[in-house]
């Protein structure tokens, strides 16, 4: 299978949902070094539900297309739903055969939306390993 | 060329059913058959432990062992062997002089002098230190042309309070070989003690410790076709004599006694504990290796394959390169960026068209942070690559490209 089917190409190119949210929102940054990959998430939760998300990303085409396609699953989602996702459930949804190697390029969205909503209920952040 | 890859039995592997071709030498080189042949002989024929035995076969291992450390007093010009100190690499290398000198010698508000460059086995050293006892660190940064800003640096060692200047001879990510022989003078009528990190260079010129006129050198075997594991810390005898030891243990004691103990003689007070024999002795076999190929045949090879890779990556339109795009003083190694995709990307699509090299940070952070790059690209040759492996790697590129576009 290929990791750079052009599905993933075009969601880079094109990312969905992208941009920064207006007020009222909870925002969240989160980079990962090893990579040099940035992102910032804008999320707006109305009755614990992810009502509307956006975000920016400087970051290479694993991650941006992940988070891509994870913005459209999420918006509408229940926020406990939200967090219950993990590595694995997050490769099913994203249909892509990454090896460990890329295993932080995936992850990047989900961890900064989750650590958002942790945030935001004052809990504990996850690390990486939490997810996996 | 054929004759060279011959010698190096993994240049025959395979990837995803593609030919090797390895350009990441810059993190650690392959291996020759001869130095491979050595390994598996020592443990044939002659393992043992070492300095202890008094039997035959302990003497037999640790002649070995310590014929070794005299080829490598040769190979870099060290008056004896005594100034020779095996560790296990260069970021070893560099810990023990931060650990043992530095905490015995230096003290709060010293000021030591690294560059932005450094690798980050330069710089982590000595950041602990900084926590541990109040030093403070300076940092050489880079004119516009990507090389050390040789004026600034002059200025930064000329300060009051410098104590120790610790920098690399070539950096591990833009490739460029730095002209440092003004500041080590600059530094050494100071009295300002100086280390230079040789790991990048120790496989492509020729070291004299003499010439060099540095108090410490470090590098390791593995980036100079010789196995893992084993890593050399040069200095002066009398230094070494001054410098408290590094960790406690066997071999490096004279005596013990409940109460105190006295040191070994050098270089074994600095090397606690059983050693990398083995591969010690392997490491003998690769620096003979070096030798009867000659340094200057690979550095002249290699010198004609960095002005092909250049040539090649400068008629990519879509290729920004980083760093002196010059041949003369300057590895067999590049750093570079694709204008529309991510390092990560380029390197593991690479990697699928069995291209092996790095893409990333390279250990240099603080480096990239400057460079305000999040991430490049690393070729790295060595005179075992051929042309016609630029020629494959240039196609992926161009083919990474268009997937891109
Ligand atoms: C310039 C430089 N210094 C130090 C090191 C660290 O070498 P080692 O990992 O063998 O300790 C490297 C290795 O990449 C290097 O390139």
């Amino acid at each position: 299978m290929d990791l750079y089917a052009q599905n993933i190409i075009e969601h880079y190119k094109q990312p969905r949902n992208h941009g920064r949210l207006a007020e009222p929102k909870i925002s969240g940054k989160q980079m990962n070094r090893s990579c040099g990959d940035q992102l910032a998430v804008d999320l707006r939760i109305k009755d614990d539900q992810i009502e509307d998300l956006k975000f920016e990303a400087n970051g290479c085409a694993i991650s941006v297309a992940a988070m891509s396609i994870l913005s459209e699953k999420l918006i509408g989602q229940n926020i406990t739903e939200v967090l219950a996702i993990n590595y694995q459930s997050l490769l099913d949804m994203l249909g892509l055969p990454v090896g460990e190697r890329r295993y932080k390029c995936v992850l990047l969205g989900l961890i900064t939306v989750q650590n958002i909503i942790l945030a935001e209920q004052k809990n504990p952040l996850r690390t990486w390993d939490d997810l996996m | 060329m054929n004759k060279i890859r011959s010698l190096f039995p993994i240049l025959e592997t395979k990837i995803n059913d593609r030919p090797l071709v390895y350009f990441d030498n810059a993190a650690t080189t392959q291996k020759p058959q001869v130095m491979i042949d050595a390994l598996v002989d020592f443990y044939q024929k002659h393992n043992s432990n070492i300095h202890r035995g008094l039997n035959p076969l302990a003497d037999r291992a640790t002649e070995m062992h310590e014929a070794t450390r005299e080829k490598v007093a040769k190979f870099i010009n060290a008056k004896n062997k005594k100034e020779i100190v095996f560790t296990r690499n260069t970021t070893e290398s560099i810990n023990l002089v931060a650990k043992t000198y530095g905490q015995h010698f230096l003290k709060a508000g010293d000021k030591v002098v690294l560059s932005i460059l450094e690798h980050h086995s330069n710089i982590v050293p000595w950041l602990q230190l900084k926590k541990e006892i109040g030093i403070e660190l300076v940092f050489i940064t880079l004119d516009p042309e990507g090389n050390l800003d040789l004026k600034q640096a002059k200025e930064l060692i000329s300060q009051a309070g410098v104590k120790f200047l610790s920098l690399q001879m070539a950096s591990n990510t833009l490739g460029n070989v730095h002209e440092i022989s003004d500041l080590i003078k600059l530094a050494q009528s100071k009295g300002i003690k100086v280390l230079l990190d040789a790991a990048q260079v120790i496989a492509h010129q020729k070291i004299d410790v003499q010439n060099l006129g540095a108090n410490f050198v470090a590098f390791s075997a593995h980036k100079m076709f010789g196995p893992t594991g084993v890593g050399v810390l040069y200095a002066g005898e009398e230094l070494l004599k001054e410098m408290p030891e590094f960790l406690g243990g066997g071999d490096m004691i004279a005596d013990v006694f409940l109460d105190h103990f006295t040191l070994n003689e050098l270089p074994h007070k600095f090397e606690a504990g059983t050693p990398n024999i083995a591969d010690v002795v392997a490491y003998g076999a690769t620096i003979d290796f070096v030798n009867d190929f000659g340094l200057d045949q690979i550095a002249k090879i290699e010198k004609e394959l960095t002005e092909y890779l250049l040539q090649q990556l400068q008629n990519l339109d879509f290729v920004e390169i980083y760093g002196p795009q010059i041949v003369e003083n300057h590895l067999s190694s590049l750093a570079f960026n694709l204008k529309n995709v991510h390092a990560h990307d380029v390197g593991d699509l690479l990697g699928e068209a069995g291209i092996i090299l790095r893409a990333g940070q390279h250990c240099t952070q603080p480096l990239h942070d400057f460079l305000q790059v999040p991430a490049t690209v690393r070729a790295s040759l060595a005179f075992y690559n051929t042309k016609e492996e630029i020629d494959i790697f240039i196609r992926e590129l161009e083919k990474i490209n268009q997937k891109f576009i």
